[in-house]
């Protein structure tokens, strides 16, 4: 079948879902549905269908980025708009199906959303508070469409920006991009046709072009959920990028922890292969492509490019110096074009709609948009996509609903282990590549964790750094052992035994670290702990000098007492204790054995609902 | 000839062949940059930091080892930023690295001790913090004593870019790397070769000999124990063959030996087993003999026989330009193409 059958196919296709003839419905099943019990779900759905007679289909379809309401479940039945339903479990979907799809009442309660008019009491889902500022360019079909089936993705507009580039001259496609402003979206903000165009003018062949999907940051799940729920959006700008710098094979190198983003990419290449949109004269265009799949083993530091192609390669994920770049000297010595999943992305985007068009949104440094995953102490966790330039605030109190529980913010860390905390006072940031990085923080791949009050910022630091001690590849001095010293001595200071000295310890090492590092890694390792002690300084004294954590997450400065006027005597906290430290006869007040308690806090939290007679109080001194 | 770039470090200019490293350039010129992952036969790595330095018109704090020298580069190695940073890089290493080293077999070979010094750092500001290592002592010749090791690279690069084999690799991540082999076994569990090319390159104490005697002086000559001809220099003391190393200008070799001839050449030559004098063999069994006899003796033997019932194989031991003149021998003098050697080893 030619492309323009395919499409007249895939236009029935998707006729055929949204104004069908029996109920079709959708279940969200990117891992973050699965996590939330969307295969439970599932079951239900079936077997509530075959109890109630009704002949219908289910698909899984990815995610709408609304992972806070997870698991979702979409229902379309003939005459009706799609309807999206938050939180289901199977006792609940399995009632919705029945008040639906037999009763016709769309049950308002449980609606998130009606895709298109508000209808039935039911609002619009683009109306949606976490929706509704978003700009959606890379996850343009998450969640809405089913992600193995290509039709899906062709009905929506995909491959034509392919075809775009194929009728176009390899520079003219490079000047498009370059025209979009679009920023490598991995972190670092390389300009991605310049990029390319180094990689086409460099006269060594062959040239290859990598999809760098080993996403590592704690709290990141960009490039798993695009490419769990849009794999060919993806593979649409690979070829795209191939085609532009005159590649002859591709490998996307994605982590072996994303089974299921890895099964999607395989389904999906081999689809492409079926309809010669990968192989060998790629729509009669003359242009040749392959793809491969190549599975990282879980290094956080091949993300970095150098030690990436080092580990397809076969050799160890160790990062190099650079130069030569990987423009010049990538994947087996040759020209190779590294772009992270969101970059690959938003080419087809622009490639589809026009440079124009991508950049119109955002800043002028920074075109586009960009993902974030909010995650951490915020209302609405999940995937979102803003116009660059969107303030901090807007995006955690507009988009993610601020702090639960009218806890106060504290601070929000971007860029992964390698950025900073950026506290409350500098939340009107817009989020840019330059802005972030001017205020100690950076852009990085998407991770956007917030904390609130409850977290401590010593503690918060002391984390990062541990990931970075586990995953520094070992190659050079200042990362390898410097982090270690600088992770010791936070640890010291939550554990109350810091010292005045220890504060100018980090400082200097921490800049010795940025300084001498091989890469960015290292290079950016010193970051958390470097823009807590700009922005925190207080909390750090607080812990050195008066062995305080006001977070009360550093156990060692933390314990808990009974206050004796407030106690009921109920015994919750007893039974709640771990640790066998609470005593007390029913009806009088209990008793904390501070030698046995381990700190867990569960007494407080029980105790908190009924008579709040437990508190936290300072350690003391020593 | 390579084309000859200026460059000017420390204010002093220097002429640099193109293609060569800012630190093979100042080595080359006698300028000091401490380095100590650097070794001139292995590829520019950039592990140990040490030998950073500032380029004029080039961000941060660049690695001699690892940046091209360009001609009008002009390049700081020390003063202000960079000595506090190479300080603080220094200090991380010597918080992990034993301080026995008097007692230490790279006493005053150390290169650790020569970048100390040149920094004159003459005490610890950071803590140890890392746990004791394990100690491979399971290779006859060598040991691998991970507590010296400061992770340069420079061992498991020998064994992956010069001979060829990759028995070791660095292990682990973060401060758990390690020198290892396969599965974490023995040295000898492993694929080594023992040629000890490694512990050559180790600038450190973690890869030392068994025997570790600094001989009085020095011979050159060529590795007897076969016929690749490898230039080799031998150590003497007391009389007595003690040490053995390579000669970097051998031609055969350059530089490089074999475990026989790093390790065995001193103990097969001074072997009480070995034959010193050529015996007859007799009605009393073999007897020692002068030369002149014993050719005496085989000449007149040679002569009852046709040629081609007479063959020829020299000694193992024998050198390449022996195996040629014993070659001589059977097809001019003996007249017979029955001519073989066993020294291939």
């Amino acid at each position: 079948m030619n492309l323009e059958a395919l499409r007249r196919s895939a236009e029935q296709e998707w006729q055929a879902l949204n104004h069908p003839s029996r109920p079709q419905i959708l279940i969200g099943q990117a891992t973050c549905g699965e996590a939330a019990g969307a295969g439970a779900v599932r079951r239900s759905v079936l077997d509530t269908l075959a109890r109630l007679g009704i002949a219908a289909d289910v698909h899984s379809t990815g995610c709408l980025g609304t992972c806070y309401c997870e698991p979702l479940v979409d229902i379309i039945k003939p005459g009706a708009p799609r309807i999206s339903y938050h939180s289901m479990t199977p006792e609940k979907v399995s009632s919705l199906l029945e008040d639906y799809l037999v009763k016709d009442n769309p049950c308002p309660d449980l609606a998130l959303g009606v895709w298109g008019e508000a209808r039935g009491g039911i609002p619009a889902l683009l109306d949606h508070s976490m929706l509704k500022s978003q700009v959606r360019i890379a996850l343009r079909n998450a969640g809405v469409i089913v992600p193995d089936n290509l039709l899906h993705y062709l009905a929506r507009g995909g491959y034509k920006g392919l075809e775009r580039a194929l009728s176009m001259s390899p520079d003219a496609v490079i000047a498009e991009i370059e025209k979009s402003g679009l920023r490598g979206r991995g972190g670092a903000g390389f300009p991605t046709g310049a990029k390319w165009k180094l990689c086409r003018k460099s006269r060594s062949v062959p040239k290859y072009v990598i999809c760098n999907a080993d996403e590592g940051d704690p709290g990141a799940f960009m490039d798993r959920d695009l490419l769990e729920s849009d794999p060919h959006a993806v593979l649409e700008g690979i070829l795209v990028g191939a085609f532009a710098i005159g590649a002859s094979h591709g490998v996307i190198y994605i982590r072996a922890e994303y089974p299921l983003a890895i099964r999607r990419l395989e389904s999906a290449i081999a689809d492409l292969h079926r309809h010669n949109l990968l192989g060998d004269n790629i729509l009669g265009s003359g242009f040749d492509f392959n793809l491969s799949i190549v599975m990282g083993a879980g290094v956080f530091v091949c993300g970095e490019g150098t030690a990436l192609t080092a580990s397809i390669m076969g050799r160890r994920g160790m990062p190099r110096t650079r130069p030569p770049f990987s423009s010049e000297a990538g994947l087996w010595g040759k020209p190779t074009s590294i772009n992270n999943v969101e970059t690959w992305a938003c080419v087809s985007a622009v490639m589809l709609n026009g440079a124009e068009w991508f950049a119109s949104y955002g800043t002028e440094k920074s075109r586009g948009t960009k993902t974030f995953s909010l995650a951490g102490k915020v209302r609405r966790t999940g995937l979102i996509e803003v116009p660059m330039g969107m303030s901090l605030e807007q995006i955690i109190f507009g988009i993610g609903g601020g702090i639960p529980y009218d806890k106060k913010f504290k601070a929000v860390q971007t860029g992964g282990p390698a950025g900073g905390c950026i506290p409350a006072e500098k939340l009107h940031l817009p989020v840019d590549y330059e802005a972030l990085k001017k205020a100690g923080s950076f852009m990085g791949s998407g991770g956007m964790i917030v904390l609130d009050e409850d977290n401590c910022i010593v503690e918060t630091a002391r984390y990062f750094l541990s990931f970075i001690v586990d995953e520094s590849c070992g190659k050079c001095v200042p990362c390898r052992l410097g982090t270690r010293q600088l992770l010791d001595t936070l640890t010291c200071i939550t554990r109350g035994s810091g010292t005045a000295a220890d504060i100018d310890k980090v400082l200097g090492l921490g800049r010795s670290i940025i300084a001498s590092s091989l890469c960015g890694l290292g290079q950016g390792a010193p970051q958390p702990c470097l823009t807590t002690i700009d922005y925190f300084r207080d909390e750090y004294d607080e812990h050195i000098c008066d062995h305080i954590c006001r977070a009360g997450e550093c156990r060692a400065l933390v314990a808990y007492a009974i206050l004796k006027d407030r106690c009921g005597g109920c015994g919750i906290c007893r039974r709640s204790c771990p640790s066998d430290a609470i005593s007390g006869e029913r009806g009088r007040a209990h008793v904390i054995d501070v030698d046995k308690c381990s700190k867990c806090g569960n007494c407080l939290e029980v105790c908190s609902v009924k008579f709040s007679a437990v508190a936290r109080v300072p350690a003391g001194k020593g | 000839m390579a084309d000859i770039v200026k460059i000017v470090i420390d204010g002093r200019e220097i002429e640099a062949c193109a293609g060569a490293t800012v630190l093979e350039a100042a080595l080359s010129a006698g300028i000091y940059i401490p380095n100590l992952c650097h070794h001139p036969d292995l590829e520019p790595y950039g592990g140990c930091r040490l030998c950073i330095v500032e380029i004029a018109g080039m961000r941060g704090l660049p690695t001699a080892c690892t940046t091209r020298v360009t001609d009008g580069m002009t390049v700081k190695t020390y003063g202000g930023e960079l000595d506090r940073v190479r300080r603080d890089t220094l200090q991380l290493i010597m918080a992990n690295h034993p301080s026995d080293c008097l007692s230490c077999a790279k006493n005053q070979r150390c290169e650790l001790q020569k970048v100390t010094a040149y920094l004159g750092v003459t005490e610890r500001t950071m803590a140890r913090t890392m746990p004791e290592q394990e100690v491979d002592d399971s290779n006859p010749f060598f040991t691998l004593d991970r507590n010296y090791c400061i992770l340069c690279g420079r061992c498991t690069r020998t064994c992956a870019e010069i001979v060829g084999v990759g028995a070791i690799e660095l292990m682990g991540r973060g401060d758990q790397t390690r020198v290892g082999v396969f599965g974490d076994k023995t040295l000898m569990e492993s694929d080594c070769r023992s040629c000890g090319e490694c512990m050559a390159r180790c600038p450190v104490g973690a890869l030392r000999p068994k025997v570790n005697v600094v001989p009085a002086y020095e011979v050159l000559t060529t590795c007897p124990y076969c016929a690749v001809g490898c230039s080799i220099y031998l150590g003497m003391r007391d009389g007595r063959l003690v040490s053995a190393r390579g000669n970097k200008d051998g031609g055969a070799n350059r530089g490089m030996l074999c475990v026989k001839g790093r390790f065995g050449a001193t103990e097969f030559v001074q072997h009480p087993d070995r034959l010193t004098t050529p015996l007859i063999r007799g009605d009393n069994g073999q007897q020692p003999a002068d030369w002149d006899s014993v050719l005496d003796l085989v000449a007149a033997r040679f002569k009852s026989y046709a040629p081609d019932e007479v063959a020829v194989v020299p000694s193992s031991r024998t050198t390449n330009e022996d195996v040629y003149v014993a070659q001589k021998l059977a097809r001019a003098a003996l007249r017979t193409n029955n001519i073989d050697n066993c020294a291939r080893l």
